[in-house]
This record gives C-alpha cells, sequence and structure tokens, in this order.
C-alpha cells in the first residue's frame, strides 16, 4: 500500500480516532510502504485545525486545505464558511503538525482580474507552499453553477481569453516560484507530487471505499469499475451486509483507452503510446497526431505523447480528436 | 340525413395510421373512414346524373387566416353534410403540415345538398384551393374546374397579395364573383372601407357583397342563397363525347390512385374504358363517386358534376393535372384548352445528416415523388455533405413541405443546402445549359453571359413600413413597376430576380413590415444579369456546399456577410481558420476565426473519471453530427444559415 486519501467531502471532520482505527485496518489487511502518502482533506476552520496534531498522531502525513479564496468577499459568494484569517491559522498549524501541506485557490473567479489574481497567487506562494492546486472555476453542464448562470446569476466571470491569459499567467508566476505545474491544476516543489493523485493520472488501482466512492481494480487480468452508495446511511447498510459496493463492471478495451487518453494527458509525462494501444486494440489516430504536433499542441518523446503548455490548456478538445469510439 | 359508413370517427393523424400512404396529398380522413365504399353504393338518396340548372361549382378565395376553412365549414356544417358530432375545424385540409401552418396544400372537394329557398334542391360542389403561389397551377386548374367563386376578404384586415392572385386567376378563368365580408363579428371589422378597397383594387362591385362571420355562423344562409342564385350553372352537353378535366390525384393505400374529375361533356360511367389524352395511356374505370366528404359511390357522372374515379392507375406521375379524360373509342377529338405541366423552380440538395441513412432518404424520397408529379430529383453527390438528392420544387413553400415530410413521416434528419434558381448558362459554343447546382457551375471562361429567372412581385403593405419594402426591393435587385394606394396601404410591383427572392425575403419583408406586408409573384421569364459562382473556402478547402451564384455587384457584400456569419456559425477550433469567399481564384472577403485557446477541465481526479469521459464522448458525439472538410467541422444549420442576409 503506497497511498492513502481521505477526501470528498469534509474528511477532517471525523475524529482523529476513526482514522487511526481505519489506518490500523488498512495495515492489517495490506503492508505499507515505508514512504506511504496518507493525505487528509482539511477544511481551514479552527474546528478543523484544533485536531490537526490529533490527526498526525493518528498517522496522516500530508494535508490538502481547502482555502479557495485570499479575499473574503469572494469566499461568503463561494459559499464557503471559513475566513482568510481562519484559513492562513490553519496553514500554518498544519505546516507545524504535517511533513507535506498542500492547499487549493480557484480562480477565474466572477469580478476577478487578471492583476487581482496576480497579486493572490504571489501572496499565496509567500506561504512557502510545496504543493498547490490552482482550479481555474470552470462552469460544467447539469451543475448547480450551469444553472445559475443559465439564469444570468453569474455576471462578471471572465471571457474567453482573459480565463486564457489567467491560466498562462498562473503557469509562469509558478514556474518563477519554483513550484512548476505536474498536471493540469497541480503544482509542487520536486517531488512533492502527490503520490496518490499521481495513481489517478497513471491511470493505475485504487480501491474507493465509503459513500460515493468510484475504484478502478484489476482482477484476474480484467479492469473492473467500482462504485458505491452515495448516501452514508445506505452505504453504511450495504458495507455491514455485503461488499460496500452498489455497482461493479468491467471496463471494455475502448473503455479503458478512453480513461488512459484522458487521465495521461494531464501530467507532464504524458501517454505511454504502446500501452494506450494495448489497451485500445488499435493505432492512435496518426493523422490527428501529426496534426497536433504541426499546430504545436503536443511532441514525441520516445513512445510517449505530451503536450505542450497551449495543447494542455486544449486538453478536451484533444481528448475528443484522439478518443476512441465504440 | 345519417352516415352509413362514418364508423371510425374523425381522427387526428390519418398519415401516421398508414404509412404506406405518407404521400397521399388529401382525404386521408376522408378515405379512412369511408372503407369500403361500396357499401355506401347503397344509399337510396344517391342519384346518378343531377340536371345541369341545378348544379352549381364554386371555389373559395382568399388570403391565409381570412377564414377560408372556417367558412367551408360552416357551409358543410349547415347543410348537414357532416353530423355535428363528426365536425372538425378545417373539415377539408387533412395534411397535418396543412392543419398546423392553417393552408391547403392540394385541392380538395365536397359535394353539398342543399334545399333553396326556390323550393328545389341544388348540389353544390366546392373545390377548396390551395392559396400560396407555390401552387399556382394546381390553383388554375381548380378554377377551371368551376364556374364561379366566393372572394372571401377579412373585414378587419381587407386585401391582401394572396387574395389578388387567387383573384385575378379567377377572373382569369371566367368566374362570377361573389364578394364576402368575413368576420364582421369582431369589432375592427370596417365592411364599408373593405367593399370600397374591394372595388378599388380588384375592380369588382362589392355593393352587394354578404356579410358574414364563419365563426358564430351569421350570413351562412345568405352565402348558401348567394351561390345558387348569383353563380351560374355550369354548361355541357350530355350527347358529346366525354370531356372530363383531370383537376388532382393522389394515392390511397385502399383504392390506388384516386383522380378528381370535373366532367365537362359526356357521360362517364362505371366500367367504361377511358383514355388520358395527354399520355395516351388507357384505363378501365373501376369506381365513380363524389364527396359528401367522405367518398361515395355512383353509378354515373354527367356534364357540370365533380366526382372521383378509381381506374386502376399505380401511381399518381401517370396522372397529369390538367389533362383530358375521354373514352377510349369514340373519344373526343381534341382535349381541353390550356394543359400544361408544372415545372419546378427551385431547387436544393437534401443530404442525410447521418450519412448511412442515405438510402432510407432515397426510399422517402421515391415514395414521395411517386405522388406529387411537381417535385422532381436525382442524385446529387457533394465533397461536402457525401451521397444526397437535387431536388426541384414549385416554390420554397413546397421545399419545406417536402422537406418537413421528409423529416417528419419518414424520421430522417436532412441538411437542406442553398435553395438555388435554374440560371441560362449560354456557352460560347452556342450551346445552352440549364443550371440547377451552382456547383456545376462550367469553366466560366467558356461561358458568353448568363440569364437568370425574373418574377412580377406584388407586395400589399401598410404605409408605414412602405419605406423599408422598398429599401428591400431595391436591395435585392428589384425594379419598380407600380406603387398605387389603397387606403392606408400601398400596393407595391417589381421585377424582381428569382434568386434574390427564393431563400429568404419573405421572412425579411415580414421581418421589416412586422408581418403586415403581403407578398405573391409570378414568374416572368429570363433575363441576362451581370452574374458570377462565389465560392467558400473554409481553412483553405473549398465548400461545394456553400457556393451560390450572385450578380457580380453584390459580390462583394455577400462574400463578406457570408464570412462574418460563417465565423459565427463554427466553433472555435484548436487552430486558427481562415474563411474566404472568392470569385474564381480571386478572393474577395476573408474573416479568420481565432483558434480556441481553453477548454480543459480544471478538476479531473479518481471519482471524476467516468463522468467526464461520459461528457467528452457526448461532445465526440456531436462532433460526428457535423461535416468534415479537410480538419474543420461545420454545423449543419451553418450550411443555410450562412446564406441569410440581414437586409
Amino acid at each position: 500500500m503506497r497511498s492513502v486519501f481521505f477526501g470528498g467531502g469534509t474528511p477532517s471532520l471525523m475524529k482523529p480516532s476513526v482514522v487511526d482505527r481505519i489506518l490500523n485496518r488498512i495495515q492489517q489487511l495490506w503492508p505499507l510502504t515505508n514512504d506511504v502518502e496518507i493525505t487528509l482533506e482539511a477544511n481551514p476552520t479552527s474546528i478543523d485545525s484544533a485536531k490537526f496534531a490529533e490527526f498526525s498522531s493518528a498517522g496522516i502525513n500530508r494535508v490538502s486545505i481547502g482555502i479557495q479564496s485570499l479575499n473574503d468577499a469572494d469566499l461568503r459568494r463561494l459559499g464557503r464558511l471559513h475566513s482568510v484569517q481562519e484559513a492562513m491559522t490553519a496553514l500554518e498549524i498544519a505546516q507545524k503538525q504535517f511533513a507535506r501541506v498542500s492547499f487549493d485557490l480557484i480562480y477565474a473567479r466572477q469580478d476577478q482580474s487578471l492583476s487581482s489574481w496576480e497579486t493572490e497567487l504571489v501572496q499565496a506562494l509567500s506561504f512557502a507552499p510545496d504543493h498547490l492546486s490552482l482550479y481555474q472555476l470552470t462552469i460544467e453542464p447539469d451543475t448547480a453553477f450551469a444553472l445559475r448562470q443559465a439564469a444570468g446569476k453569474l455576471a462578471g466571470l471572465p471571457n474567453h481569453d482573459l480565463s486564457a491569459d489567467m491560466y498562462q499567467l498562473t503557469q509562469y508566476i509558478c514556474d518563477a516560484a519554483g513550484l512548476p505545474a505536474y498536471e493540469i491544476s497541480n503544482h509542487a516543489k520536486p517531488g512533492q507530487e502527490s503520490r496518490h493523485n499521481l495513481i489517478y493520472w497513471h491511470y493505475g488501482d485504487y480501491l474507493g471505499i465509503g459513500p460515493g466512492a468510484h475504484g478502478r481494480v484489476t482482477l484476474d487480468g480484467a479492469r473492473y469499475a467500482t462504485e458505491t452508495p452515495l448516501s452514508p446511511a445506505d452505504w453504511l447498510h450495504s458495507a455491514l451486509e455485503g461488499s460496500g459496493e452498489s455497482k461493479r463492471y468491467s471496463l471494455s478495451p475502448v473503455d479503458q483507452a478512453g480513461e488512459y487518453l484522458m487521465m495521461g494527458l494531464r501530467i507532464n509525462e504524458g501517454l505511454n503510446i504502446d500501452r494506450y494501444e494495448g489497451m485500445a486494440q488499435k493505432k492512435l489516430d496518426q493523422l490527428s497526431v501529426d496534426n497536433l504536433i504541426k499546430d504545436g499542441l503536443a511532441f514525441l518523446s520516445g513512445r510517449r505523447l505530451i503536450l505542450t503548455k497551449p495543447g494542455r490548456m486544449v486538453l478536451n478538445s484533444i481528448v475528443v480528436a484522439l478518443m476512441p469510439i465504440h | 340525413m345519417t352516415f352509413c359508413c362514418a364508423s371510425g370517427g374523425f381522427d387526428d393523424a390519418p398519415i401516421k395510421r398508414h404509412p404506406s400512404i405518407a404521400v397521399n396529398i388529401l382525404c386521408d380522413k376522408v378515405l379512412s373512414l369511408s372503407h369500403p365504399i361500396d357499401q355506401c353504393a347503397k344509399r337510396p338518396h344517391i342519384r346518378g346524373m343531377t340536371d345541369l340548372s341545378r348544379i352549381r361549382n364554386f371555389s373559395i378565395v382568399a388570403h391565409i387566416d381570412h377564414g377560408k376553412s372556417t367558412l367551408a365549414d360552416r357551409l358543410i356544417q349547415s347543410t348537414n353534410t357532416v353530423a355535428d358530432r363528426d365536425m372538425k375545424e378545417q373539415l377539408l385540409d387533412s395534411m397535418d403540415i396543412e392543419r398546423e401552418r392553417g393552408i391547403t396544400i392540394k385541392a380538395n372537394t365536397v359535394r353539398i345538398d342543399y334545399h333553396a329557398a326556390d323550393g328545389h334542391d341544388y348540389v353544390l360542389n366546392l373545390i377548396d384551393t390551395p392559396g400560396h403561389v407555390d401552387f399556382a397551377y394546381e390553383v388554375s386548374r381548380s378554377m377551371r374546374a368551376v364556374e364561379g367563386s366566393l372572394l372571401i376578404v377579412d373585414s378587419t384586415q381587407g386585401v391582401e397579395a394572396q387574395t389578388l392572385a387567387n383573384v385575378y386567376q379567377a377572373i382569369d378563368a371566367d368566374h362570377d364573383i361573389v364578394p364576402v365580408l368575413n368576420k364582421i363579428d369582431l369589432p375592427a371589422s370596417d365592411c364599408v372601407r373593405v367593399a370600397e378597397q374591394i372595388e378599388d383594387v380588384i375592380g369588382i362591385d362589392a355593393s352587394d357583397a354578404v356579410m358574414v362571420s364563419a365563426k358564430t355562423g351569421i350570413g351562412i344562409d345568405e352565402t348558401l342563397e348567394a351561390i345558387v342564385t348569383r353563380l351560374p350553372a355550369p354548361d355541357g352537353s350530355v350527347d358529346a363525347p366525354l370531356k372530363a378535366m383531370l383537376v388532382d390525384s393522389w394515392y390511397d393505400a385502399y383504392l390506388g390512385v384516386v383522380v378528381l374529375v370535373r366532367i365537362m361533356d359526356g357521360v362517364l360511367k362505371k366500367g367504361q374504358r377511358i383514355r388520358m389524352m395527354a399520355t395516351n395511356a388507357v384505363y378501365p374505370v373501376d369506381r365513380i363517386g363524389v364527396f359528401r366528404p367522405e367518398m361515395t359511390s355512383v353509378e354515373s357522372l354527367g356534364p357540370g358534376e365533380i366526382g372521383f374515379i378509381t381506374a386502376s392507375i399505380k401511381q399518381v406521375r401517370d396522372t397529369k393535372v390538367g389533362d383530358t379524360i375521354t373514352h377510349e373509342k369514340k373519344g373526343a377529338e381534341t382535349p381541353l384548352p390550356g394543359f400544361q405541366p408544372s415545372v419546378p423552380v427551385v431547387f436544393c440538395g437534401l443530404f442525410p445528416v447521418d450519412s448511412s441513412e442515405f438510402e432510407d432518404l432515397r426510399d422517402a424520397i421515391e415514395k414521395l415523388a411517386l405522388n406529387d408529379a411537381s417535385f422532381s430529383y436525382e442524385m446529387e453527390t457533394s465533397a461536402a455533405l457525401g451521397f444526397g438528392f437535387r431536388c426541384g420544387f414549385l416554390g420554397l413553400l413546397h421545399l419545406e413541405v417536402i422537406r418537413d415530410r421528409t423529416e417528419r413521416e419518414y424520421g430522417i434528419e436532412l441538411i437542406t443546402t442553398a435553395p438555388s434558381v435554374i440560371y441560362h448558362i449560354f456557352m460560347k459554343d452556342g450551346e445552352m445549359i440549364e443550371l440547377h447546382n451552382p456547383a456545376d457551375m462550367p469553366d466560366p471562361s467558356k461561358i458568353d453571359h448568363i440569364q437568370e429567372p425574373r418574377i412580377k412581385a406584388t407586395i400589399l403593405v401598410p404605409d408605414e413600413f412602405l419605406g423599408d419594402v422598398l429599401k428591400l426591393c431595391q436591395d435585392r435587385r428589384g425594379l419598380q413597376e407600380d406603387l398605387t394606394y389603397a387606403g392606408s396601404r400601398a400596393m407595391v410591383v417589381y421585377d424582381l430576380p428569382l434568386n434574390e427572392v427564393v431563400f429568404d425575403f419573405y421572412d425579411r419583408l415580414k421581418s421589416v413590415s412586422k408581418g403586415y406586408a403581403s407578398f405573391d409573384y409570378q414568374m416572368t421569364g429570363y433575363r441576362e444579369d451581370n452574374l458570377v459562382k462565389m465560392s467558400v473556402l473554409v481553412n483553405d478547402e473549398p465548400v461545394d456546399a456553400l457556393s451560390t451564384m450572385v450578380h457580380r455587384d453584390r459580390a462583394d457584400m455577400r462574400g463578406r456577410a457570408m464570412c462574418e456569419k460563417l465565423k459565427d456559425l463554427i466553433p472555435r477550433h484548436m487552430f486558427k481558420i481562415p474563411i474566404q469567399a472568392a470569385i474564381g481564384g480571386k478572393v474577395i472577403a476573408r474573416e479568420t476565426l481565432s483558434a480556441l485557446r481553453k477548454d480543459v477541465t480544471a478538476k479531473c481526479y479518481g471519482g471524476d473519471a467516468s463522468r467526464k469521459k461520459k461528457l467528452l464522448e457526448k461532445q465526440k458525439a456531436g462532433k460526428k453530427k457535423m461535416r468534415q472538410f479537410g480538419r474543420v467541422d461545420i454545423p449543419q444549420e451553418a450550411f443555410i444559415s450562412a446564406l441569410k442576409m440581414d437586409n
């Protein structure tokens, strides 16, 4: 076992003793490696940060704090319950308690200008993080945000060019600060990348445990997707009575190849073409690849297809172009 | 009166119930409830021939929405031709499209028995005609089958362009005309003004116009009396050789081709062998009948009568509207005058959105064409759109009707390319080529000159919108021929190139006049002009489906407008895309669609994989619906939208 990640919802609401019991149980089932990464997602509130010492004793060695913004008005707009002051205190405590600390920010917010984001990002870097997740606010279809936007309630979001500029500026500032992006939205000092999250992007195996958790597991040579009940009560019932899974289905070669493409191109290492073609059971479309290279969106490094910075910004289009179809 | 065969009642979805007769033209409903028709023959009161003096044949002339169908409904209802319980609105319009659009596409007919104030029983035959210019030929044939017309004018609106076009057809056909002012129950009704307008604009006496409210039933009895007393009885001789006019025909799943006829001379009986004079084809008459409005068998039809026959005719194409039917032996020497086959004037390409549906489209088009002789088609291959058909139509409404029916009745999604007219290309070697598709334009260096079809357009418009309407006509290369006033409405007559009208002229006219202008046109002939083929290049690849014929003086403006439109219609790609309009090798307009800079999803972790992949798959499926030109995906709607002009 190389990594454990307590995330989704607010796991820092858990009692540290529960974390302790879970980790003990994991250790009984699967031996942990010496450098095992055990991450806890935490809210930057005083209630959560008060428990950091105990979480550390229970075995957590990395925290990821959802700071979101260094602007109180924006925090309220985003529906967060903490203040900037509280967040900074929480970060300070975390940096004392844990070997590795990451925090995340959301940018391209309503009415945010390029220069105000620059100021905020520079301020964030002054806290000397070794890992940062910088998420550009994107409105995805069928979400509450999409509904609000459709109703005209999300005025002031940056347009296409401004949001592209913000992303580019983010890359420039983080590169200069020694925290280059190793994934679309994740920045780290070399060696401080999240080992756990890299499993997703390497399209490796992971178990999903707890309400609404997804997993990808290889069993007897076949790849399976697993899902668990979304509601905690249902999950608990299911876990006590049976496997705790609500769905388990095998992924077709085309499904696997599509997922690997979507995940693998997000990171610096890019896509292992041989592995992809083995999954897809067909060649990656050469014409599309040639066009990507010609347009300066990708390059080949041996048998790896790696996206350039402009290429990463249009990842969705690239995946759609290369994606195998049933 | 009782029905002996109204077992099924009226049904709302006749076409859907009989997919095999989806190509049927009218009366599906009537037919569907009247089988087997032979039962009906036992009705005791069905006579054979009717005395000429007791027959009145008439049509109704009206602008759309002026109440033609409602008045027809009331006439049918008040004479108990249809029992109240079976009555429904727009009784005679049986196609879904007719009901939805409130229009009549094909001629339709009903025989009404009427006991008049003079104590006699009369037979009134109403032929309900299409009102739209696209079907002008059908209107003219229907008009020639009757002796009189009711001219309905909405007393709240006044005379409209369509009223004019159709009333002139009635005048051409020597009709006696009874003006009917409808909607007199409405507060906005102004009978005095409208009657004056009828006299001024149309030039017929409206002093004794019948005042009607078809909706409330006021004036219906007066209308029936006016038909009897003011319209003439038909002429004709029982002893003369048979001359029957083929007024219309359609396909019925049970009966085969049904032919609507008007007997001019002679007598037509069941079992006789008839000859179509235009085609010389001979058929035995299987059935003879009349519409009441359901099909009802009779033994014979005599002079002045209107009815139907079936005669083992395989397809509607074998029957030519306007043809003369006579007996095989001892037939008439000369046909009725004025027969001419209808010819398509507007062409466009129809392509399946999903190219695997080409065979289904072929099947649908063949079936539609089988029963619509005025619709032509031939296979077309487009580099852009794949396999499809180049189709010819009588006009834009006809085009829309065929397109809608293909999509609706056969479930095939279509890409419609820009409508084009027929250009006459005169080559230097003296040859003349009819160009139906700009993509087939010959080498310009071998062309001597090009002619295009022109129309005479009549537009009626309230004074306040006149300026905008004139500007629209000027912008479309129109030459003003006439401008007169009737009250506060102006009537303008323009000589316009058909290609400027065929596409979106009517939409623009409605828009600049806030819907108050009415429009009608007739073809006038061909004239030479400075016409060129404008091609469009997207990312340096020519897109054949976007090439159009334009006037050289308008080419730069059209080219610019088109490039700008396409820039908005084509989604951003991962690379920048030049969009150009060119005449021959010369680029006349250019726009650049800048590259997409960013679309990446910010968060994508283990729990997001399934959902995110589904979203991207959906995008990929959406792209498949677009057409690929080199590396550029163009959405289907772009092919039509790009050509719409904003002025």
